[in-house]
């Protein structure tokens, strides 16, 4: 496949004035990641920082009530900061550093990716700044203070639908017009090449953990592994070292709002088709002219009108399959997890809990499922308690 | 000689910009005219998108007040508005769009519509040199030039795209002096000779985020300049009113081109 493609999808669709530096990018980074300095660093980081290895939990509880497959977390929830975002941002601010870089910028719709920016930055000593669409500042007020307190300064951006998809657009505009001493540290598997590379790269750590730790416990493959998928970073992550293992199921679970049905969702597997949008041809909500849709989630990090390139990729060969998830499903799966197993999972992670309720349920004893626990839920306690209609003072 | 080459003979030519439907399609045919009569050499057309990411905010915002209007403005829209405009106004039509637009509407028929519709020219904002082919093999079978932008970058990188360029080749000149490394060319004049050592390509300049008054200073270095930021700013203002204020911006910039 050429380089930056997968199948017909990826690319480099980028205004011309951002190419010098993502081409640098690329060099840099075709450089750094076999180089062992480099290497060791970020695996010094990720060890005795962010705390990896992460857990691989087995619920055994969950497995018990459901009644089917075996069911295992991957506890990226547990790591510093309390996603699997700090995997992609230490390596990346890693790399913006050996560049010489003193400035990195984000895009944030949770705020998760935007707190381990901050938090990345802050420990490395960068400057930086945090683009978040003004509907999500206060979806995640919480988030904004953190990412505050860690030293970042946070920009509410107005423009479009004031989400996820428009941080991305600030960002890259804030990019173009300052390469000279300031990285785009992006927070998924999307964009133009070599970011979906990059950003997999760095979270594969998640499936080659996973596949190590399952063989150890089990002496097996698992029969199926999930995640949920937004851009789609925690799932290319949780894929990515089964790919090959063509026995292993890989089930994306993405936002599907009020429903796939309605014009209230961000299923984009579902529902999308394909185009060229925020530098890479991927999937994307859009209506048959090319605009891009309004989307809606009730995550704010799953509220994205696209879908990473890989994953597209994945699904036009059949490799993987990716199923919608409404907000009602993830609600019910976020109380039912807290419930059953004392874990409070981030919503986003929720959906794929919401779909692994489902499919458990229908399989033998003898199948395994390894399902990401991509983040925390504490971020999302006061807007679940909204969702019930409770009023809640923070 | 295409519409395009001829519009650069004998001239410094002045490209005026507007976003299609800005307020109306039916004020954009105006506000064309206008140009035109005031000397304008040829007309930049924006195809207003959901996600205008290389514009600036003036821009952006002429891309929403395009679309939010009642009806919207669709691909299908632009088309007709340009095949009737075309029946009185003789300029040479290229499109600014982004690559979703083409994509979605389907390469091969966009560019016949291109052709139908007499549009001469197309700039593909999200569409760097190293992804044009899958365009640009098409466009050339209806005779639309796929218009390059060029921005500071490497004595290589310039000559790679200025060596493939049709039509003009659009230069992004930076509003402040750039200090990225020592291989990036940032001064206007000497990219512009980089440029015509390998072409005969016209050069038109554009400052970035900037009004057309700063590109005139490169009247003498450049082919031609283009009126961008100015224009929608204008109509910004005026709304369906601009008719006189967009005839007497663009007046200014032809005779100070002079």
């Amino acid at each position: 496949m050429p380089k930056g493609r997968y199948g017909i999808h990826g690319g480099q669709y980028i205004p011309e004035i951002l190419m010098d530096e993502i081409h640098k990018l690329e060099e840099a980074y075709e450089f750094y990641k076999n180089d062992k300095e480099f290497n060791d660093e970020l695996n010094t980081l990720l060890k005795e920082y962010a705390g990896r290895p992460s857990l691989l939990y087995y619920a055994e509880k969950m497995t018990k009530d459901l009644g089917g497959a075996k069911i295992y977390f991957k506890r990226e929830d547990l790591n510093h900061t309390g996603s699997h975002k700090i995997n992609n941002v230490l390596g990346q601010a890693l790399l913006a550093k050996k560049m010489g870089k003193t400035r990195i910028i984000a895009e944030t719709g949770a705020g998760q990716h935007g707190v381990a920016t901050a938090t990345a930055a802050a420990l490395l000593g960068l400057e930086c700044e945090i683009f978040m669409g003004k509907e999500d500042t206060i979806r995640q007020a919480l988030n904004v203070y953190r990412m505050e307190l860690l030293g970042a300064k946070v920009n509410a951006v107005e423009s479009g639908t004031m989400t996820l998809k428009d941080a991305v657009n600030e960002a890259m505009g804030e990019w173009a017009k300052r390469t000279e001493d300031t990285l785009y540290v992006i927070g998924s598997v999307m964009g133009p090449h070599p970011f979906p590379m990059i950003v997999r790269d760095f979270q594969s750590v998640i499936s080659r953990e996973a596949r190590a730790q399952i063989l150890e416990k089990e002496g097996r493959l698992p029969t199926a592994v999930m995640a949920c998928v937004g851009g789609g970073s925690n799932a290319m992550g949780m894929f990515y070292e089964f790919i090959n293992d063509k026995d292993v199921k890989l089930i994306g679970c993405e936002a599907a709002g009020l429903g796939a049905d309605t014009d209230k969702t961000a299923a984009t597997m579902a529902t999308g088709s394909v185009g060229v949008f925020h530098g890479m041809k991927s999937y994307f909500c859009q209506d048959e002219y090319g605009q891009i849709a309004p989307v809606y989630s009730i995550s704010a990090g799953l509220d994205y009108p696209g879908v990473g390139p890989e994953h597209a990729y994945l699904k036009d060969i059949g490799r993987a399959e990716y199923a919608p998830v409404t907000d009602d499903e993830a609600v019910d799966a976020f109380e039912y997890i807290a419930k059953t197993e004392g874990i409070i999972a981030a919503i986003e992670s929720s959906h794929a809990v919401a779909h692994l309720m489902k499919i458990a349920p229908t399989m033998s004893k003898d199948d395994i499922i390894i399902c990401c626990l991509s983040g925390r839920g504490d971020k999302d306690v006061a807007a679940i308690a909204r969702y019930r209609g409770v009023d809640l003072h923070e | 000689m295409s519409k395009i080459k001829a519009a650069f003979t004998d001239k410094k030519a002045v490209l005026g910009f507007l976003t299609a439907g800005d307020p109306t399609l039916k004020k954009t045919e105006e506000y064309i005219a206008e140009m035109e009569k005031a000397g304008a050499a040829i007309i930049e057309i924006g195809i207003p998108f959901s996600d205008p990411v290389a514009e600036g905010q003036m821009i952006q915002e002429a891309n929403i007040r395009a679309l939010s209007q009642e009806g919207g403005c669709t691909t299908d829209m632009v088309f007709d508005m340009v095949k009737n405009v075309t029946k009185t106004v003789s300029l040479p039509i290229v499109f600014v769009a982004y690559l979703n637009t083409l994509f979605r509407y389907g390469y091969d028929k966009f560019f016949n519509r291109c052709k139908e519709c007499g549009v001469d020219g197309i700039i593909v904002q999200d569409m760097p040199f190293e992804e044009k082919n899958e365009v640009k093999e098409v466009a050339d079978n209806y005779d639309v030039d796929i218009i390059s932008i060029i921005v500071p970058s490497s004595e290589e990188r310039i000559k790679e795209i200025a060596r493939d360029a049709t039509g003009y080749i659009y230069l992004l000149a930076p509003s402040k002096q750039q200090s990225s490394d020592e291989k990036t060319i940032s001064d206007v004049p000497q990219i512009v000779d980089i440029i015509k050592s390998v072409t005969d390509t016209p050069v038109v300049v554009a400052v970035s985020n900037n009004s057309a008054y700063s590109s005139v200073k490169y009247k003498t270095t450049a082919d031609g300049i283009i009126v961008g930021n100015g224009t929608v700013q204008i109509i910004g203002e005026h709304g369906a009113d601009a008719n006189q204020y967009v005839y007497d911006h663009v007046k200014l910039i032809v005779d100070a081109m002079k």
